[in-house]
């Protein structure tokens, strides 16, 4: 028996409804992570390594515990539980012992009555270094003589995906060599948070992250603590990109509470914030591409090297993305892909939007243009011609079983109308050339270009993980009508979950008013906001929970129909509040809800499976895909660009919220934009050397250009809604259509991002590689050992399930 | 640490008698960032941005003086005929930036970045800097700016602001860097053509370890207009090699470094390519200008 909810409920799936955090956030009202208070709170510290790789060979605390206001140093020693933590491997000391492994680890955390006090103290640490080689190069790590990291080697994972015959014979042939920038995700909001003790013994920690439970996951087997006893909530998050997905001060801020018997607040600064989470990868990858002259792909081989840094992170999920999707969203028959991933002594790499799939969409892309060019195509047509769809084999032997439509994007993107020519005045207003607000052009040496990229982006985890989400959703009568409250442990971080969520159950129970209880671990676990997939996961556990909830409404209907010896007749179903049998009235919904009606529900998406030895597995859950065109403007005397038009069709499956799906493409478009033109982490010997805003520079509303986005909607079967997750693919995308429009305007090969002025005026000549980056001696130097395993990473949290 | 506010200029020089090291504040923009980063913990700060003296701008004799509280805000609003001084403002950073920040903010600092010091260099201004008990002196930019966020001022000195003599003729500031707005000068020029002195100024910003101007290029440009017989032909302009050699030695007036935000060999590049365009400018604004006239 099935209830039918009638169209007309406002605010359902589809509409472009208002964020529920949208006023607050315009009006500053919002309270973010950093604006956490408790009476009688300390302020927590971070001591950092100055060296990217040193012995500690002793550390003297006493003269900071000298200061009145100091309550607390504690050091790796008084980690009562277990001293590491890590999202796949549990490599990453909660504070160093022994040894630092890159430049910004943290050796001690103190607690003090003020942020000055605490800061001040820490300088009064002393930590006696014994400063060791350190390997900062990604291919100097592959060397046999290079320091090692770790004891175990410098070799994080190793993936060799073999397909079909990779010795095939092709009529043409296109070599290149590409390297990515370290990007930094730049939330505006520093990693922060509140840590309460409580009187059982545990902890409340209030705190920004992308996912409660793998934090406490993390952080109860270091304080020594059940997992009860470590409640988390979720603060305010400002932004997250990837960079909160790892711990940063949420172990800290629970030793320093747990040792000081007060509330403790950590917010990072700017500058700390650039040590105190995960970077997006450099890479370097080598391709050569193989095609027939009527321009069909043959043979692909690619070679990628990433740079981990010191510690895992997610590093083995990055570089299996980048391995799996190395050669993009074309049939390839035949492939022979190496992905290394490596230890070194920089600061650590982990999750950024793209995960993996941004530097291999530069390098294929370019690549396809190449081919485009050797072959005498239009960069379009050759594009359509390989494009993968349903049914198409992926070289790990995956065959797409969802709605793959690739030649859809391409065709929609392609139609958009291009900008027009610019007026040769354009009102004197230098901001309408490059060089914007810095009046350095009226027009001088003016190229424009035109790019074409298309990539591709997993949703929801991979290789056989089952990263399930709870929903809880509870219908009651309130003195107004009925209400939905819907309970999820998602992590808003600005992406707009709850928003969808309160779409889903409107929908889902046919009721408007929808509260939102605040995010915690008082429900299970929904998984990371992560991999564009809370819509799908938490949005599929909603609509399951508001199913069962309908059905048990349903069944009071009935029952009380029959108590009273009435029959109903036709389909029950819900409007606006009200209950109908057929098309007569049977009462208001809040009538039969004397007893709330509450249900848990879990979903899981179906199962994929892990890589095997050559590389093989169905490994993805479903699959995104975007098309961008980029027009530039570049001024070729002095190397400064003007985006002038981003236009892009994305496969979005459905659109649940359209105006919060344009949002996404437009902040996925700026942060691609970004890797294009101006955002790297400059690393000299392990250090950083720009962590600030000042110097770390991110796109500026006059860099950004308009952006016109096509919503492509072919249902995804099997999926809530058939809607895929949105937030990554153009992100994926817009950095390799930039960089081709750049290539465009200018006819330089442009084969490193971000791009320089040098690069655009031939000052600097192209990134140059011998060939291929090294590959390690396969099976060769084991990767991470055991030991350090997944025993101690997320498949704790999906056997908890 | 302690902040003082004094309500008047004689209360505030007094306190610099008293205790030379009292760091000045105004708009903060730079000082309160060098404090974020903890790379400076002043004892003592004393804020002027109350005292009306340093609030002021006026004309006298021929001259301006800018007084050194005057944001860059009320700059772009209030002294529209200062064209390069305008634009140059306008570079500043974000609006919320312009509202606090002030031309003797970037006399204080001193960086070789500060988006008006090539301006005033180029309007040859001299910085007017106050002492208690009324002493009063002015030095000219080059003898004030004395290196990388060096001056000349002496500690029990105040900024009181910037004077230079009112120009006849066209000029503009141009500024590079790798985004479009917000940015920190990679390479910045200001070109002034006085066509009563039937002189050219230019001088460049963050391309040295202070403000430099092009003395051989000023030259050079004075000449060839001379040569054209084109200082008293508003239409005149001079031919593309005298521009793209103007821009030449323009660039070699640079003593640029490589760092975090750029190349030398870009900003030596970037510097001759300003200087052609602004040279061009010039020309073009005269004819332009003649014309409405």
């Amino acid at each position: 028996m099935s209830v039918r909810i009638l169209p007309g409920t406002r605010g359902g799936v589809g509409e472009s409804v208002r964020r529920v955090d949208g006023v607050p956030k315009v009006k500053g009202a919002f309270q973010f992570a950093s604006d956490l208070w408790a009476e009688g709170m300390l302020w927590g510290y971070t001591l950092r390594s100055p060296h990217p790789h040193a012995r500690i060979r002793a550390v003297e605390i006493s003269a900071a515990l000298t200061d009145p206001g100091v309550h607390a140093v504690l050091l790796a020693a008084d980690v009562p539980g277990k001293k590491t933590y890590g999202l796949e491997f549990s490599d990453q000391p909660v504070l160093a012992w022994d040894r630092v492994r890159y430049a910004g680890e943290p050796v001690a955390v103190l607690a003090a009555a003020d942020l000055e006090t605490a800061r001040r103290a820490t300088e009064r640490i002393r930590v006696d270094y014994d400063v060791l080689p350190a390997v900062t190069d990604m291919g100097e790590a592959l060397r046999p003589d290079a320091p090692r990291v770790h004891d175990f080697g410098n070799v994080l994972r190793h993936i060799r995906i073999e397909h079909g015959d990779p010795g095939a014979p092709a009529d043409v042939w296109v070599e290149g060599y590409y390297e990515t920038g370290m990007q930094d995700q730049a939330s505006l909001g520093p990693e922060a948070g509140l840590a309460i003790p409580a009187d059982d013994g545990g902890v409340d920690l209030y705190v920004a992250t992308q996912w409660l439970h793998v934090d406490r996951m993390q952080i109860a087997p270091c304080l020594n603590l059940p997992e009860e006893k470590v409640r988390l909530y979720l603060a305010g998050v400002g932004g997250a990109f990837g960079a909160r997905e790892d711990v940063s001060m949420q172990v800290h801020a629970c030793l320093l509470a747990l040792r000081t018997r007060r509330p403790v607040k950590m917010v990072y600064s700017r500058e700390e914030s650039f040590y105190g989470h995960v970077h997006r990868h450099p890479s370097r990858i080598w391709m050569r591409h193989g095609a027939r002259r009527d321009g069909t792909l043959v043979n692909v081989y690619a070679r990628i090297l990433m740079d981990g840094g010191a510690y895992a992170s997610s590093s083995a999920a990055v570089i299996g993305n980048a391995s799996t999707f190395a050669t993009g969203p074309y049939e390839v028959p035949n492939a022979l892909i190496e992905g290394t991933c490596v230890y070194t002594n920089n600061p650590p790499c982990g999750a950024m939007r793209g995960f993996g799939a941004v530097q291999v969409c530069f390098a294929y892309e370019a690549q396809m243009d190449k081919l485009a060019r050797a072959l005498g195509m239009d960069p379009v047509e050759i594009r359509l011609k390989n494009a993968l769809g349903t049914g198409s084999v992926l070289p790990t032997g995956q065959v797409i079983t969802g709605s793959a439509p690739v030649r859809e994007v391409i065709r929609r993107c392609a139609a958009i109308p291009l900008p027009e020519e610019p007026a040769a005045s354009r009102g004197g207003d230098p901001c309408s050339y490059p060089g914007g607000a810095g009046n350095v052009s009226r027009g001088e040496g003016l190229r424009r270009g035109m790019g074409f990229a298309i990539g591709f982006k997993n949703i929801a985890y991979s290789e056989g993980f089952d990263d399930s989400a709870e929903v809880r959703v509870k219908l009651f009568a309130g003195p107004a009508g009925p209400v939905a409250e819907v309970h999820s442990a998602a992590a808003e971080v600005g992406q707009g979950i709850h928003t969808v969520l309160t779409q889903i159950v409107r929908t889902g129970l046919g009721v408007e008013h929808v509260l939102l209880h605040p995010p915690d671990t008082q429900v299970g676990s929904a998984g990371s906001t992560s991999a564009s997939r809370q819509t799908m996961m938490s949005g599929g556990a909603a609509q399951l929970a508001c199913a069962v909830v309908r059905e048990e409404l349903c069944a009071r209907v009935r029952r009380r129909a029959e108590a009273e010896g009435r029959a109903l007749r036709g389909e029950i179903t819900l409007e606006g509040g009200a209950v109908l049998a057929g098309n007569a009235p049977v009462g208001r919904v809040e009538e039969f809800l004397e007893m709330p009606i509450e249900c848990v529900r879990t979903y899981h998406h179906r199962r994929t499976q892990p890589l095997d030895a050559r590389g093989q597995g169905d490994v993805h859950v479903a699959l995104a895909f975007a098309a961008q065109r980029a027009v530039v403007e570049v001024d070729e005397e002095l190397g400064l660009v003007r985006v002038v038009q981003v236009a892009t069709a994305q496969d979005v499956g459905r659109a649940i919220n359209p105006q919060n799906v344009a949002g996404q493409i437009e902040g996925g478009t700026a942060q691609g934009l970004g890797l294009a033109l101006m955002e790297e982490i400059q690393l000299q010997d392990g250090q950083i050397r720009n962590a600030s805003f000042t110097d770390y520079l991110i796109p500026t509303i006059l860099d950004m250009p308009p952006v016109i986005s096509v919503l492509v909607e072919e249902p995804e079967p099997g999926v809530p809604f058939g809607a895929k997750g949105v937030g990554e693919p153009s992100t994926v995308v817009s950095t390799a259509a930039i960089v081709a429009a750049l290539r465009d305007a200018t006819g330089r090969e442009l084969n490193r991002v971000p791009v320089r002025p040098d690069d655009l005026i031939g000052l600097s000549p192209p990134v140059a590689s011998p060939g291929p980056p090294p590959s390690p001696d396969v099976p060769g130097p084991e990767p991470i050992p055991k030991r350090a395993g997944l025993a101690a990473g997320q498949a704790d949290l999906m056997r908890g399930d | 640490m302690e902040v003082l506010l004094p309500r008047t200029l004689e209360e505030a020089l007094e306190i610099k008698a008293a205790r030379p090291e009292a760091v000045p504040i105004a708009g903060g923009t730079d000082l309160m960032v060098e404090l974020n980063f903890d790379r400076r913990r002043p004892a003592l700060m004393v804020d002027v941005s109350r005292l009306p003296e340093l609030r002021e701008w006026r004309r006298e004799n021929g001259t301006v003086f800018l007084g050194a509280g005057v944001t860059f805000t009320r700059i772009i609003r209030e002294l529209p005929e200062f064209v390069p001084l305008v634009q140059a403002s306008r570079t500043v950073g974000s609006p919320q930036i312009r509202n606090r920040g002030t031309v003797g903010g970037n006399l204080g600092t001193a960086s070789p970045a500060g988006d008006a010091l090539p301006v005033l260099a180029a309007y040859d201004a001299e910085i007017v800097l106050a002492a208690a008990g009324g002493r009063r002196r002015a030095l000219p930019w080059h003898q004030f700016l004395v290196g990388p966020k060096r001056h000349a001022a002496a500690p029990d000195e105040l900024i009181l602001g910037a004077r230079w003599g009112i120009v006849r003729g066209p000029g503009s500031f141009s500024k590079v860097g790798p985004r479009n707005a917000m940015v920190i000068a990679v390479a910045s020029l200001c070109l002034v053509m006085d066509e009563g002195a039937r002189a050219f100024r230019v001088a460049l910003g963050s391309v040295g370890p202070t403000i430099l101007r092009a003395p051989e290029a000023e030259a050079f440009a004075v000449r060839a207009l001379a040569d054209a017989g084109a200082w008293d032909d508003p239409r005149a302009s001079l031919s593309p090699p005298a521009l793209q050699e103007f821009g030449e030695r323009v660039a070699a007036a640079a003593r640029p470094i490589d760092d975090v935000r750029g190349t030398a060999a870009y900003r030596r590049h970037a510097c001759a390519v300003l200087a052609r365009r602004a040279l061009a400018w010039a020309f073009e604004d005269r004819r332009s200008t003649s014309r409405s006239s």
